[in-house]
């Protein structure tokens, strides 16, 4: 029982720890991406400024990012588990929405949208719209270890005393 | 008189559990968030506007196009529909599983699908809100850097169709968040 439990605590640190990881790495991939190009006589720099959508997203994921690593200290057995539950909820909201966001800017990037004459710009700047997509795999990832990181805080209000594999 | 309360306790015991008070606040709270995603899934469907433009002159005979904004040109758009309908249809049947009551219950199992299901669904709503908060974003204030024009100078009902439907998933998602803590709230731990 007891190496039971043991190893449901380290499954949960190591499920959080990821998803600290993948925030992380969501932000930096993000925020380092950049390119120049020109486009016949325009010299244009594509950043991850030069869109609302993308700079949500890395605020979005920089504040999960803090909380990932605060609630990593959290001991086990404290009563604040029950907000927890609560703040996952919030924070998982904005991870989704921040993804969901930078996917809807990065589509008419690729492909552009003909209704309202926007031309895409990856063939311009191939190199920024690789790390862009590198970048909302790693929120992608970190959006699904949340989830699931939510159905185990629901598992754990309903059984304190869990016996079972996490 | 010992074993007649030993029986008196053992009848409180095995009596069938009182029904559990009816919640008004949360299904108050469903019945406006149906009303919200349905209204923003509703507006944003039919939000079309046709305008004709002067494209050119040829000698005094001017030549119009006429180009109309629908909502099905945007993928983000089509996705706030879908998950704002998505989104109403849960609410729906989660109001008749509140009027039915705990009839359809199955060792308790209720409650933690309610849970479950509304923390989905609240991810679902607020994937939609953020996708199509953007993209009208993008249609009002164009990218200089990527030249793209702004379109809502020139469809100006359309934009502010988008933007009412946009407000109405707002205040759906607010009203889901209260509603997936308080579904939490009612789950309790087995002692």
């Amino acid at each position: 029982m007891e190496s039971i439990t043991k190893a449901r605590k380290i499954c949960h640190l190591l499920l959080r720890f990821l998803a600290f990881g993948a925030t992380l790495s969501a932000v930096i991939v993000m925020a380092t991406s950049h390119e120049k190009a020109s486009v016949l006589v325009f010299q244009f720099e594509a950043k991850y400024t030069n869109t609302p959508a993308f700079k949500y997203f890395v605020i979005a994921n920089s504040l999960v990012t803090v909380y990932g690593f605060l609630v990593l200290f959290l001991p086990p057995e404290s009563f604040l588990w029950r907000l927890a539950v609560a703040t996952d909820l919030v924070f998982t909201m904005l991870l989704v929405s921040s993804i969901s966001a930078a996917l809807a800017i990065a589509q008419v990037g690729k492909k552009g949208n003909s209704h309202a004459a926007w031309l895409p710009i990856c063939n311009s700047v191939p190199k920024f719209c690789n790390q862009v997509t590198g970048a909302l795999v790693a929120g992608a990832i970190a959006m699904i270890i949340y989830m699931i990181l939510l159905l185990n805080s629901i598992h754990r209000v309903l059984d304190p005393l869990i016996l079972r594999k996490c | 008189m010992a074993s007649g309360n030993v029986e008196k306790l053992e009848l409180s015991f095995s009596a069938v559990p009182d029904k559990p008070k009816k919640d008004w606040v949360l299904l108050s709270l469903r019945v406006l968030a149906f009303l919200a995603t349905a209204s923003a899934t509703l507006v944003m469907a039919l939000n079309k506007q046709t305008k004709n433009f002067v494209v050119a002159t040829i000698g005094t005979t001017p030549i119009t196009v006429s180009i109309t904004a629908k909502f099905h040109h945007t993928p983000a758009f089509i996705f706030f529909v879908i998950a704002n309908g998505v989104a109403s249809l849960h609410n729906l049947v989660m109001i008749g599983v509140d009027i039915l009551g705990p009839r359809f219950d199955y060792k308790g199992l209720r409650f933690v699908l309610i849970a479950i299901l509304d923390m989905m669904n609240l991810v679902l709503a607020s994937a939609g809100d953020g996708a199509a908060t953007f993209m009208s974003e993008l249609g009002r204030n164009g990218n200089t850097h990527a030249r793209w024009d702004k379109i809502c100078d020139k469809f100006e009902s359309y934009c502010n169709r988008g933007g009412a439907a946009l407000i109405a998933s707002f205040i759906a998602i607010i009203l889901l968040l209260i509603t997936t803590v308080m579904s939490i709230s009612k789950l309790k731990p087995k002692n």
